[in-house]
Order: C-alpha cells, then sequence, then structure tokens
C-alpha cells in the first residue's frame, strides 16, 4: 500500500457533498433549500445526530488494477449512517468491483477503507469479523446450496455469532417471514424460484443484524416478473433506515429509495447527487449518454 | 473344472483377496483423512500451507508405488525402525497399509479438488462475507458440496487403490492375491491359464459393484443448483 500523508489527502475527504439526507427527510424542504444543500458541506443522515456526521463507510483514494486495466481509479467515498446510495453505469465502470472492495472480496492497491472509522483489515479473525457486520447480496444469490432455505439463514448467526440454535431459528423465521418465504423454511435453495432465492439471501445477510447492507445487483439475474419482489423487499429496508449501498440498473428502484446516487464510468466516480437531480439534469457527457441509453427503452 | 476346485481346495483363495479388501480398507480410511487434510491445504488462505500440500501431491502422484512400498520394508522399517508388530506378517501388512494410504492420499486430494472447482466461487464469497473463517467455510460449505462433486473421481481413486493393493507384495505381505497367485503358478504351471483367470475375475467381481455403487451416489448426491 502506497504512504500517503494525512496532509495530502485530509482536504479531499472532507470535501463536500459527502454524504447527503436521507430522501425521506428531504420531502419537507423547498426547491431552493435542496438546491443549497446539494453543494452544502457534509450533512449527516439517517437517525445520526445531523450536527455530528458520521460515516460508515469511508473510501479514500481507493486504487485497483487487473493485471493492467485499471478498475478503480482514486475512489473517494463516504455513506452516512441510515443512507441509501445507489451505484449507477455502464457495465464494467467498476461499481461492482468497488461494491466489493468494501467487505473485501476484492482487495485494493492503494488507498483506504473504513467501516464505522474501523480500517478494513487484511485478512484473518479481524477481517472476519468486520465482514459479519457487512451484509452483502450477491446478483447470483449464492444461497449455499448444501443447506435448506432455514439453515441457510441460521448457519451464520450460530457460527459466528455463537447465538442458541432455537434463537437462530426464532429469528430465521422472522426475517423469511418478512421476506415473505417462510413457508420455504424446510426446502433446498434449487427448489426456489429466482425471486425467492434473492429474498432469502436478503434475509440471511439481515440475520446477522449488519450494519450496512451491499447489493450488488441483486435483480440482475431474475426473470423481469420477480424483479419487483426483490425491490420491494429493498424499498422497505431503506424505509425502515438502514444504510445501503446498492449497485443496480433499476432506476425506478433508484429514484424511489435512493438518498443519492453516484455515477460511475471507467473506474472513476464521474457524478454523485441527488436522484432527481441526477435523473433530470446529469452534468457529465457520460451521464447524459448513459442516462439517454436507459431511459428511452 | 476339477483341476479348478482342485486349486480352491488346496490354496485359500479367498482368503488371499480378504487381505487385498481389508489392505484397502484401511488404506482407503487413512489415505481419506489424509487427503482430506492435503486439500484443505491446498486451498487454504496461507501459501507456505499451499506449497507444502502440493509438493506433497506432485512427489507422491509422480512415484511409483512400487518404489514407496519397497522403501517401507527397507527404508521405513529396516533402516528407520519403523515397526507395528512383532508378529512379522502382521508388520509387514501394516507398513503396506502406510504405503497404499501416503501414496492414494495424494490422488484423493486431486479427486476432492476437482469437487471443490464444481462448487461456484459465489459459495466461498457468500460464506466469507457473512463472516465465517476459513475453516467453518472449508468444514460446512466447501468440503460438503465438494465431496458430492467428487464421488466419481474418488470412486475411481478406491478402485485403482483396489488393484494397486497387489502392489502389496513389494512390502512383503505375502497372503494377498498377488503373491498367492505367483505362489499357485510355481507349483501348478500346466493350469496358469485357469489360475490367471481365477484371480482376474475375482478382481472384476470386486470392482463391479464399487463401480456401480459409484455412479448410483454420483447421482443420488449430486448438489442441486
Amino acid at each position: 500500500m502506497r504512504e500517503r500523508r494525512p496532509g495530502v489527502y485530509s482536504p479531499v475527504i472532507l470535501r463536500p457533498v459527502a454524504c447527503y439526507l436521507p430522501r425521506a427527510r428531504m420531502r419537507g424542504m423547498n426547491e431552493t433549500n435542496e438546491t443549497q444543500k446539494a453543494s452544502a458541506p457534509i450533512v449527516s443522515g439517517g437517525r445520526a445526530d445531523p450536527a455530528n456526521p458520521r460515516p460508515l463507510v469511508e473510501l479514500a483514494h481507493v486504487d485497483k488494477h487487473y493485471g493492467r486495466l485499471h478498475v478503480l481509479k482514486d475512489i473517494n467515498l463516504q455513506v452516512c449512517q441510515g443512507e441509501v446510495l445507489v451505484v449507477v453505469g455502464p457495465s464494467g465502470s467498476g461499481k461492482s468491483t468497488m461494491c466489493r472492495t468494501i467487505n473485501r472480496l476484492e482487495s485494493i492497491d492503494s488507498g483506504v477503507i473504513r467501516i464505522d472509522g474501523e480500517l478494513l483489515p487484511q485478512e484473518g479473525k479481524d477481517l472476519a469479523r468486520l465482514r459479519a457486520e457487512v451484509g452483502m447480496v450477491f446478483q447470483s444469490f449464492n444461497l449455499f446450496a448444501n443447506k435448506t432455505i432455514l439453515d441457510n439463514v441460521t448457519l451464520a448467526p450460530i457460527k459466528v455469532r455463537h447465538m442458541p440454535r432455537k434463537d437462530a431459528e426464532d429469528l430465521a423465521m422472522d426475517l423469511l417471514a418478512r421476506v415473505g418465504v417462510e413457508s420455504q423454511a424446510q426446502k433446498m435453495p434449487s427448489q426456489l424460484s429466482g425471486g425467492q432465492q434473492q429474498r432469502v439471501a436478503i434475509a440471511r445477510a439481515l440475520a446477522m443484524k449488519p450494519k450496512i447492507m451491499l447489493f450488488d445487483e441483486p435483480t440482475s439475474a431474475l426473470d423481469p416478473e420477480m424483479v419487483n419482489e426483490v425491490l420491494d423487499v429493498m424499498v422497505e429496508l431503506a424505509q425502515e433506515g438502514m444504510t445501503m449501498i446498492c449497485v443496480t440498473h433499476e432506476m425506478g428502484f433508484a429514484r424511489k429509495a435512493a438518498d443519492r446516487i453516484v455515477f460511475m464510468a471507467d473506474g472513476q466516480i464521474l457524478e454523485e447527487g441527488r436522484p432527481d437531480e441526477f435523473f433530470d439534469h446529469p452534468k457529465s457527457g457520460r451521464a447524459k449518454e448513459f442516462l439517454s441509453k436507459i431511459l428511452t427503452h | 473344472m476339477s483341476a479348478v476346485l482342485q486349486l480352491f481346495r488346496e490354496y485359500d483363495i479367498p482368503g488371499a483377496f480378504l487381505v487385498n479388501i481389508e489392505l484397502t480398507l484401511w488404506a482407503a480410511l487413512f489415505s481419506l483423512v489424509l487427503g482430506v487434510i492435503l486439500v484443505v491445504m491446498r486451498i487454504a488462505p496461507v501459501s507456505s500451507m499451499r506449497l507444502v500440500a502440493s509438493v506433497y501431491v506432485e512427489f507422491f502422484q509422480n512415484m511409483p508405488l512400487t518404489i514407496i512400498m519397497v522403501f517401507m520394508v527397507l527404508g521405513a522399517f529396516a533402516q528407520l525402525k519403523l515397526s507395528f508388530s512383532d508378529v512379522f506378517a502382521a508388520n509387514f501388512f501394516w507398513l503396506a497399509v502406510i504405503g497404499l494410504s501416503l501414496y492414494t492420499a495424494a490422488f484423493v486430494c486431486e479427486s476432492l479438488r476437482s469437487g471443490i472447482n464444481t462448487v461456484p466461487l459465489g459459495q466461498a464469497e457468500a460464506a466469507r462475507a457473512l463472516g465465517l473463517s476459513f475453516t467453518q467455510s472449508a468444514g460446512q460449505i466447501i468440503l460438503p458440496q465438494a465431496f458430492r462433486g467428487s464421488v466419481a473421481p474418488l470412486g475411481n481413486t478406491f478402485i485403482a487403490l483396489l488393484k494397486n493393493s497387489t502392489v502389496a507384495a513389494a512390502a512383503s505381505v505375502a497372503t494377498e492375491s498377488s503373491s498367492l497367485m505367483s505362489e499357485m503358478i510355481e507349483f501348478h504351471a500346466n493350469s496358469i491359464v485357469a489360475i490367471f483367470l481365477i484371480f482376474a475375475l475375482g478382481y472384476v467381481i470386486l470392482v463391479l459393484p464399487i463401480g456401480a455403487l459409484t455412479t448410483f451416489l454420483s447421482n443420488k448426491l449430486a448438489v442441486r443448483r
């Protein structure tokens, strides 16, 4: 990892538009206030104290290469407690990779990633402990194929949190009921539809009571009629104040649930702003081009 | 026909096969344990463990079994004084089991590794993302699926082990089938074809059910995705 003196990057970390108020809070504001807020310095989010912003996730000068391909170029990002961040961009723009660096499923070449103020450890027990705090939902569900739905959800609470089996099963059934698949608890993952599997995957992540949830294109592998059942669960989570980072192509969801949109292309964050701002008045040419391609079909 | 019956009366042919079966079962047990340890080392996040395991596998996979067996008797026993029993026959039996186990473990490891390759990467990622440690995700998620995906190659490994158990003759296990066959041919050279067929058929009868069982299990246990 490259050494960086604090003085070199601290002004950049503390740059404006780091965090936005969650959408729920903004609805009461009038238009002029909102535009002012866009360029105003750090505003806290969610249930956190507005005067004392607490970034749950912090990426500073993150760089990553795949061989000669520079996939992440100097990524700087802060996500505050309760904030719902949606990452959009053309495929190959590095948005999934960025999402996966946050719980170190992808390593980074240089830069700093902090979760709730704590530096992301390199390996071993510390990393496992931190990962337990970060829920992740994958594009391909990745339910454990050798375990029942119930066991999928109870495994980590029992093995990692050392929760008694009975408590873990109660918790799991609650969560499965919440995502509407409690009747499938004894089945194997392959017996469920894609939408059901993805909702189980969300329940599995929630069972660890994570501080933050990462969604890596959660609806991209689903049949069209199953997309909404998963998005509904995500919108519900967002409304409950869960801190979320969602990589997605679902622009309707982005408009409805996001507090802030980050637009990535070619491994860089080109633009960030509130959903209405981004969708209605994109600033960069790449964002305009991207939106014109996806919003017209 | 009467000559064949005469041979069966004169020699304990089923007993000789039984020695091979015993050799196979013990070696299967030990090589399975060692093979699992090796394959876990091969996928471990610690590079030195991966190195040790792959050196082991390369070494034993590329070493003729006969040399390992001869080493067990002349090296491990005669030189290094490794001894399991004061009874000569029992001692050589266990030396042969150890030799077979060391050799077969390398193949068990590679069979299991082919099974691990059938487990999608996402399974391990999901386990890690939930905060499971390497040993927890290996024990709970990866290996159970890998076993079910490697039934066929494991079955083939154990079929090879049964046939390889005849090499125990090189470790002076005089009661096993190929030793008995040589002895019978020595004294009944006129029935050489009959003797040869008895042992050939004996192995076919032993191996066929293992093959059938393997096919059955690999379909029944296949992981549905």
